[in-house]
């Protein structure tokens, strides 16, 4: 056993450094530090970067653009990302659909899809929940019926994160209504342009638009788009739920804010003093930085694991309740320590605009993200969903 | 990084594992318990011929040039099978002074035959009023012709009773909490003027309340520098600390699955207790604090090696989280077992009491998190 990192495992680490000193466009990084929303071309600017260098694509095969680097290494560079503060890339594209398609792709598929998920030049959206179906995903209700060489879509996906940006969306319909509810599904991939497909804004409570409604209208879709074999999208599902798994935790981007908000108690003034001579305060910070070591080195006893092992298995359902646990927790503590400053209501455009800000400018994303994080242990499987799959697959109950 | 345990260390795992099945069943435990010792001669012996004794020492010492991660794949499976062997206050506290501070010949009479299993030697440095506050030492030491003379009082001595020698912790100089100042000695456990009050404790253990009334011992019982011995003690305890951090994350992962089984064959409602959402939520919670102690007490063992400053933030976290675990996979372990988790028949209430005892053992959360806060 050796935790350490050797020379090699530095001299990367410098590396990753110096490029992103280098490489991380100015204008972004002041709006990500001053907490403005980013917008899509924003993202896409920084995706096409990481592309450019090889680096995008960090798990995926060394022949189809992946790395090829050890977890030692990943664990680095996924750190110094986030140290570095750039910005979170939507993991729609690289992370999920991604592997889904050269893992159970056609060639097709995968020689008119990989490059464009590479350089970003398509935005992909998930299409798994709908009204009816929440945490009991399997019970949906989007019906494709093959007619000809046509797929017709209909039905509704509901949680659609960014869809009002996306040129395509991956979906979960279901082909067959007769058997197991499991077995009549399939994953399918929608051009977003197809006339039928009508995208609504859902607006939630801390008043910004980041999830939709995507309804579909007899929408045709090739049956060349269909990932595998009919009936299988059930199993593509639980392959990609793992995938989503592991990053979910957030552990890096975790510890740059519990550093940020230890930094913040020194510039929040308390009669001749700060908030950082709040012990009961500090406590409840070290209690969280504590938890949060604790879940950084689970996440890399998992990775080890994996790496020695294959696929991430149930193992990440745990990391799935740590890291958002450890999300809400840290989001609240923000809200705790900015006081009454993180009662004025600042929409995107008041986030956005040059105007001053009401109270300290670190108080003003406080209480939007405290708000927007309730969703972190309702996405994904829900974090009773999860333990779950942790009752069933670990402890075999 | 690398996570894995090398081959040696593997076959360190199985053995202790082996013994464990051949020769600490419950009943044999409790027969261990019921002796006047507290444990058994034979079991020590055996420890010491199949290396266990002397893992942490270098070889020069006669040992096997153990590391932090030998010690604690010892002390993790100890931890599984519940034993009482005083392998921390003989091995990793009274030997690792020794080891640190001994003259060749304090070595060879003592930590040698320590290291074989022929002699017990615990460490007393507890006061009534020293609560987890290493430095805090009112028992005194004077110099006097023939060497020095001790007066004092020490509490919760672990097994003093079955101990050769006893290394004693004595203020030499300076004041009541001064680092500065601090002695240690080894003292005949038959000298005149040592009496030992003798109890059993709770996770069923043995320990002595320790008098020292006008106790002469000679010169070369010094044990190192005169008033320099702080950081020795120090050292000691966060070696002992790592130890039953990993005594403590073996005991978890047994109650984890002794409660699993137990869920999985009692029956109410007419249904398998394992079959109701609540509890199986209950035990994962169990398990995923378990994985969390396992995760901070390896980051542990792999930085003890690291700068004082990494060392003792990793103890500090290692030993909260343990607290914090410890109490909540034990009481629900006992809940969940239902009247029955409360009788002293079943084994998973002498493990809950070890558990317990360990959340005091060398500062509780409260403690280490302040520590934390320190660094």
């Amino acid at each position: 056993m050796n935790l350490s990192f050797s020379k090699e495992d530095q001299e990367f680490q410098q590396e990753v450094r110096s490029f992103i000193e280098q490489n991380y466009p100015s204008e972004i990084k002041e709006k990500q530090d001053q907490g403005i929303p980013l917008s899509k071309e924003d993202t896409v600017k920084w995706h096409k970067i990481l592309n450019d260098k090889g680096w995008l694509a960090v798990n995926w095969p060394e022949e189809l653009g992946g790395t090829g680097w050890t977890i030692t290494q990943k664990h680095i560079f996924q750190n110094e990302l986030a140290a570095a503060n750039t910005p979170t890339l939507m993991p729609f594209g690289v992370n999920m659909c991604g592997p889904v398609i050269y893992t159970f792709g056609s060639d097709e598929q995968k020689e008119f899809h990989l490059p464009k998920i590479l350089n970003g030049d398509i935005w992909w959206c998930q299409g798994y929940s709908e009204p009816g179906s929440g945490s009991d995903l399997a019970s949906l209700k989007t019906k494709a019926e093959k007619k000809g060489d046509v797929y017709v879509v209909n039905g509704a996906k509901t949680w659609t994160t960014l869809a009002q940006h996306a040129d395509w969306i991956f979906c979960l319909v279901r082909t067959d209504g007769s058997g197991k509810k499991q077995e009549g599904i399939s994953f399918l991939l929608i051009d977003m342009k197809t006339p039928g497909v009508e995208v609504k804004p859902i607006i939630t409570i801390d008043g910004t638009h980041e999830v939709n409604m995507v309804y579909f209208d007899n929408v045709e879709v090739p049956v060349t788009n269909l990932v595998g074999e009919e009936g299988f999208g059930w199993s593509i599902a639980k392959f990609l739920l793992a995938h989503e798994r592991t990053g979910i935790a957030g552990i890096p981007s975790l510890k740059r804010e519990l550093d940020r908000l230890r930094d913040i108690t020194t510039q929040i003034q308390v009669g001749e003093g700060s908030l950082k001579d709040d012990a009961m305060f500090m406590s409840k910070l070290d209690r969280l930085e504590i938890k949060l070591t604790a879940a950084e080195y689970t996440e890399l006893r998992t990775l080890a694991a994996m790496s020695a092992g294959g696929h991430p298995g149930p193992e990440s359902s745990i990391l799935k309740i740590l890291g958002t646990d450890l999300q809400q927790e840290l989001s609240d503590l923000f809200v705790e320590a900015v006081g009454y400053y993180a009662h004025p209501f600042m929409t995107e455009e008041d986030l956005a605009s040059n105007e001053s800000r009401i109270g300290p400018d670190f108080a003003a994303p406080v209480m939007p993200h405290y708000l927007n994080y309730r969703k972190v242990s309702i996405y994904g499987g829900s974090n009773e969903i999860q333990r779950n799959v942790i009752a069933k697959a670990v402890l075999g109950l | 990084m690398d996570f894995s345990l090398t081959e040696e260390q593997q076959l360190l795992q199985d053995s202790i594992n082996q013994f464990i099945e051949r020769e600490y069943t419950f009943d044999d435990r409790k027969k261990y318990l019921d002796s006047e010792k507290g444990f058994n001669d034979e079991n020590w012996k055996t420890f010491g011929s199949l290396g266990w004794l002397g893992m942490p020492f270098s070889e020069v010492d006669g040992g096997y040039n153990g590391g932090p991660v030998d010690v604690m794949v010892i002390m993790e499976n100890l931890g599984k099978g519940l034993i009482v062997e005083p392998y921390v206050p003989s091995i990793l506290l009274s030997g690792k002074i020794l080891a640190d501070l001994g003259s060749d010949d304090q070595k060879s009479n003592y930590l040698h035959p320590m290291i074989s299993g022929e002699k017990i030697i615990t460490f007393a440095y507890i006061e009534p009023q020293s609560r987890f506050n290493l430095s805090d030492c009112l028992t005194k030491s004077t110099v006097s012709d023939d060497g020095f003379v001790l007066d004092g009082y020490k509490a919760l001595v672990h097994n003093a009773s079955a101990s050769d020698t006893l290394i004693v912790s004595a203020r030499t100089s300076g004041n009541q909490c001064d680092e500065k100042g601090i002695s240690l000695f080894l003292v005949d456990a038959n000298a005149k003027g040592v009496s030992l009050r003798n109890y059993s404790t709770i996770d069923g253990g043995k320990a002595s309340e320790l008098t020292l009334e006008n106790v002469t011992v000679p010169k070369d019982s010094l044990l190192g520098v005169m008033d320099e011995g702080f950081s020795t003690i120090d050292n000691a305890i966060d070696l002992a600390t790592l130890g039953i951090c990993a005594e403590a994350v073996g005991i978890m992962g047994k109650m984890n699955e002794m409660t699993l089984e137990y869920t999985k064959t009692r029956e109410q409602f007419e249904q398998k207790l394992s079959q109701f959402q609540a509890l199986q939520h209950r035990m994962v919670d169990n398990f995923m604090h378990y994985e969390q102690s396992k995760s901070l007490l390896v980051m542990c063992a792999a930085k003890m090696n690291d700068n004082t400053e990494d060392k003792k933030k990793a103890l500090a976290s290692l030993k909260y989280q343990i607290g914090l675990s410890g109490k909540h996979i034990g009481e629900e372990s006992i809940q969940l077992h239902g009247g029955m988790g409360v009788t002293d028949e079943m084994h998973i209430g002498h493990y809950f009491k070890r558990l317990t005892t360990i959340r005091t053992l060398y500062g509780n959360s409260d403690y280490h998190l302040s520590n934390y806060a320190s660094l």
